[in-house]
């Protein structure tokens, strides 16, 4: 029998609000054996750890419902709140199912994470994991192919067993076929968002952090298929795009406020992990040649990846606007976040340019106080749909 | 040898200037860096290119190849701050539309443009030919040159120096830099500059380096000795001036190092302690490892806080910035792309925690220093991001004590030197009575 939307929902809900990451450890403990590899924002090559035999973990900070008490002693009041709330997790043993931790290159924050985690966990595996700000086949691909390589020995060395080719070309098929899901989840949304609101959408992601990748595709093709089943009214919202979210997630309740406010979301940054890559990954050949030929050339523009041209600065987010019919965009960045602050200014003149409406604020993972926010989206959204030309 | 100098005026002030003494070589590298803006002033008249690069990493040597006039963003910004200049910069960059979170290097050098582009001195700043973004150990590198490319429409070479992670340089990540000085920097200063590059006038430039690196070197690491000859936070951040940024390879430059390691071997001779703003430091109380770097807005009001109470920072981290000199790295005119390459890849905020908290408990150790004291800077996400764990870890391997104080690098915003001086002056009452139960337990 068909789950119901609210089932779906109910059980992502589940899954975002276990903060002990119940759901990896029964499935490390349905087979003996088995291990968990945590990543953080913005982009890991899960398919590495997946041809392992391993579950990759993404870990997205402790949100709104985490108490942070020992993860403030790390950090000064002028750095963003992921690594604390990160640190917390770990220093309360919530973390203890994982098996090792990546921490993608994104900023001097995570950066330096890396090394408090080495430090903090020594029983663990640690790595930083660098991806390249040089695009071309021969320079910055043949330096990600070896990080990547390093990581395929170390992952094999704690499964103990090599990655073989064969096991890595399948695992890009498994998570092409979750590409392609995951897609067809932002194109559905962007089509019909009343049908597919934000706030349900971000728990259905959120899941995709921590649910196997196999059941997890079937996961966001069965939330498609009973969301569209049930007609659900169509408001005449404004249509934005939010950005700037890719690292330290907004709390539940901020896109709850923003759809509250009159907008409806029809493209985002969140977990870009499962869109970092546009398209499929080739399934022939060397596989990681493949991989980063992928993400050389057809990956996302984020405010952590270089931009090799000034033309190239602010492209997708213009393309998205455009494709996903977007009225306006939303800078939602958590405060501290310095990629997302000073990209920001870059990318409002490149909408300036083309006369796309904005609005700008900042959040943490434990905002607690919406009104403020519900009441610029909504004087937003009015601007849009009242005082718009069109 | 000193001799007293004229401090630069606060703005807009009728009090008697006080009168600062500094060492000569001071003296010689002020006049350095005041030629440099006045050659970047006048680049363009004379048919020169400019290239815009960043202090840690930078491959001073290399640009100098292709006759480009060099400017640094970051000194910039600091030369602006000490100049009582960066406040209104700031605050200009965040009403046009920079966040108030971010870095204030960046924010002072954008306010430094949308004013008109004058540079400290008061000489103008031509807008770069070239942006050479040699992103060591610092993300926000990458931003920055962004937002200058978007603003002024600069031609942008990428140089992406991969962070020691495992603590370590593999060859993988010296490969990944040796490629791209060979295959994207060294065409694109080609072609900016229309000068052909040549091998050997680099090594000529390194063996210049490798020089001054080693007078460096010995100056930085007199502070071993008891008292110890120069301040290694305060009194350092002159001595790198000029070989961390557009001087390093030039004969000047070595001339410059060897007259500042004469001077300060004859201090050595004559059991002098450092030269402060105010004169020969009387005696040395307290031995000091410093973290983080230093504020510019307040710098010699900063610096009062330590001599006052008979301070010395021995050594500090920030010294290292441009070059971990002090470990044995030297540029090498035989291996010149690799060595630019190791170069890049060991400055200091390219290291990982575990070898930064390595580094202090060494200098703890080696300059006998009584503890540690860290800046943490609000601007500074690379440097300050894990400094409270650097901290707690240098304690307890070290068991010496450490304190921490809070400022900016050019926001005057940003520094409450109450504040500052208060915890200063319970820190050095700390080192004290853990000396006097340490005597006790000894008898």
């Amino acid at each position: 029998m068909s789950q119901t939307v609210a089932q779906i929902i109910e059980r992502c809900q589940m899954l975002f609000d276990d903060l002990h990451f119940t759901s990896v450890k029964e499935w490390k403990a349905a087979v003996p054996g088995r291990k968990a590899i945590g990543f953080m924002p913005v982009y890991v090559p899960r398919e590495i750890i997946h041809a392992a035999g391993m579950l990759p973990v993404g870990i997205m900070g402790g949100g709104d419902q985490l108490e942070v008490i020992q993860g403030d002693a790390y950090y000064q009041s002028y750095i963003c709140r992921i690594p604390r709330s990160t640190l917390e997790l770990g220093l309360t043993g919530r973390l203890d199912c994982l098996d090792g931790m990546l921490f993608p290159s994104i900023c001097d924050v995570i950066r330096n994470l890396s090394g408090m985690w080495q430090i903090l966990f020594k029983d663990k595996y640690v790595r930083y994991f660098d991806v390249p700000q040089n695009y071309q086949d021969g320079v910055g691909g043949q330096y990600y192919i070896h990080e990547m390589q390093v990581l395929r020995d170390d992952i094999g060395r704690l499964a103990g067993k090599p990655i073989t080719d064969d096991a890595l070309r399948a695992s890009i098929a498994v998570y092409n076929e979750n590409r392609r899901a995951v897609q067809a989840l932002y194109k559905y949304r962007a089509a019909k968002p009343w049908q597919a609101p934000t706030s349900e959408v971000y728990l259905v992601l959120r899941a995709g952090m921590v649910l196997p990748v196999e059941d997890y595709t079937q996961l966001v093709r069965d939330y498609i298929a009973a969301t569209d089943a049930v007609a659900r009214p169509m408001r005449d919202n404004a249509r934005i795009v939010l950005t700037g979210a890719f690292c330290e997630q907004p709390p539940l309740s901020l896109i709850k406020s923003i759809e509250m406010a009159g907008c409806y979301i029809v493209d985002d940054d969140f977990m870009l992990v499962m869109r970092m890559l546009f398209d499929d990954v080739v399934e022939t050949g060397d596989p990681l040649d493949a991989l980063s030929k992928s993400f050389l050339h057809r990956s996302m523009q984020t405010s952590s990846k270089y931009d090799e041209s000034k033309k190239d600065k602010g492209k997708y987010l213009l393309d998205s606007t455009k494709l996903n019919g977007g009225e306006g965009v939303i800078f939602a960045a958590p405060s501290f976040c310095d990629p997302a602050l000073l990209e920001r200014p870059m990318l409002q003149s490149v909408l300036n340019e083309h006369k796309i409406p904005y609005t700008a604020f900042k959040y943490a993972e434990n905002t607690g106080q919406m009104a403020p926010i519900r009441e610029q989206a909504g004087t937003f959204a009015d601007s849009i749909k009242l005082w718009s030309a069109a | 040898m000193s001799t007293p100098v004229q401090m630069t005026p606060p703005q807009a002030s009728k009090k008697p200037v006080p009168v600062a003494q500094k060492e000569d070589a001071m003296l010689l590298q002020k006049a350095m860096i005041n030629r440099n803006y006045l050659e970047l002033a006048t680049a363009h008249q004379r048919g020169k290119k400019v290239a815009a690069t960043f202090v840690p990493g930078n491959l001073n040597e290399l640009v100098m190849c292709f006759d480009l006039a060099r400017s640094l963003p970051e000194t910039n910004a600091l030369q602006n701050g000490m100049r009582k200049k960066s406040g209104k910069m700031i605050m200009d960059a965040e009403r046009d539309g920079h966040s108030e979170d971010v870095c204030t290097y960046v924010k002072a050098d954008l306010g430094m443009m949308l004013g008109g582009e004058v540079g400290p001195t008061g000489d103008p700043l031509p807008r770069p030919d070239l942006l050479l973004l040699s992103y060591t150990g610092c993300f926000t590198f990458m931003k920055w040159f962004e937002l200058i490319r978007q603003k002024y429409n600069c031609e942008t070479t990428m140089l992406h120096v991969p962070y020691q992670g495992d603590g370590k340089i593999s060859q993988n990540m010296r490969d990944y830099v040796v490629k791209q000085i060979k295959e994207n920097v060294i065409p694109s200063l080609e072609r900016v500059s229309g000068v052909k590059f040549d091998i050997d006038r680099l090594r000529q430039y390194m063996k210049e380096s490798a020089k001054a690196e080693e007078d460096l070197v010995q100056v930085l690491q007199s502070a071993k000795k008891r008292p110890s000859p120069i301040d290694g936070y305060f009194g350092a951040v002159y001595y790198i001036g000029p070989i961390f940024t557009a001087f390093r390879g030039t004969t000047e430059a070595t001339e410059y190092y060897r007259v500042l390691r004469q001077e300060i071997e004859q201090r050595v001779r004559e059991g002098k302690g450092p030269i402060t703003p105010e004169g020969e430091m009387a005696e040395e109380k307290y031995r000091l490892v410093v973290e983080g770097p230093p504020n510019w807005t307040s710098f010699r009001e900063f610096w009062k806080m330590f001599y006052d109470e008979g301070a010395v920072v021995v050594t500090s981290t920030y010294a290292k910035v441009g070059g971990v000199y002090d470990f044995g790295f030297r540029h090498d005119p035989e291996h010149p792309i690799e060595s630019l390459a190791e170069y890049c890849l060991g400055c200091y905020t390219n290291l990982n925690l575990p070898q930064r908290i390595d580094m202090i408990c060494k200098y703890i150790d080696e300059y006998q220093a009584d503890g540690l004291l860290i800046n943490s800077i609000k601007s500074c996400n690379s440097f300050s991001a894990g400094q409270l764990l650097i901290l707690r870890e240098v304690e307890k391997r070290t068991g010496k004590p450490a304190a921490f104080i809070e400022s900016d690098l050019v926001d005057p915003r940003y520094f409450s030197a109450a504040n500052i001086k208060n915890r200063l002056e319970s820190y050095f009452q700390m080192i004290k009575q853990k000396r006097t139960a340490a005597a006790g337990a000894v008898h």
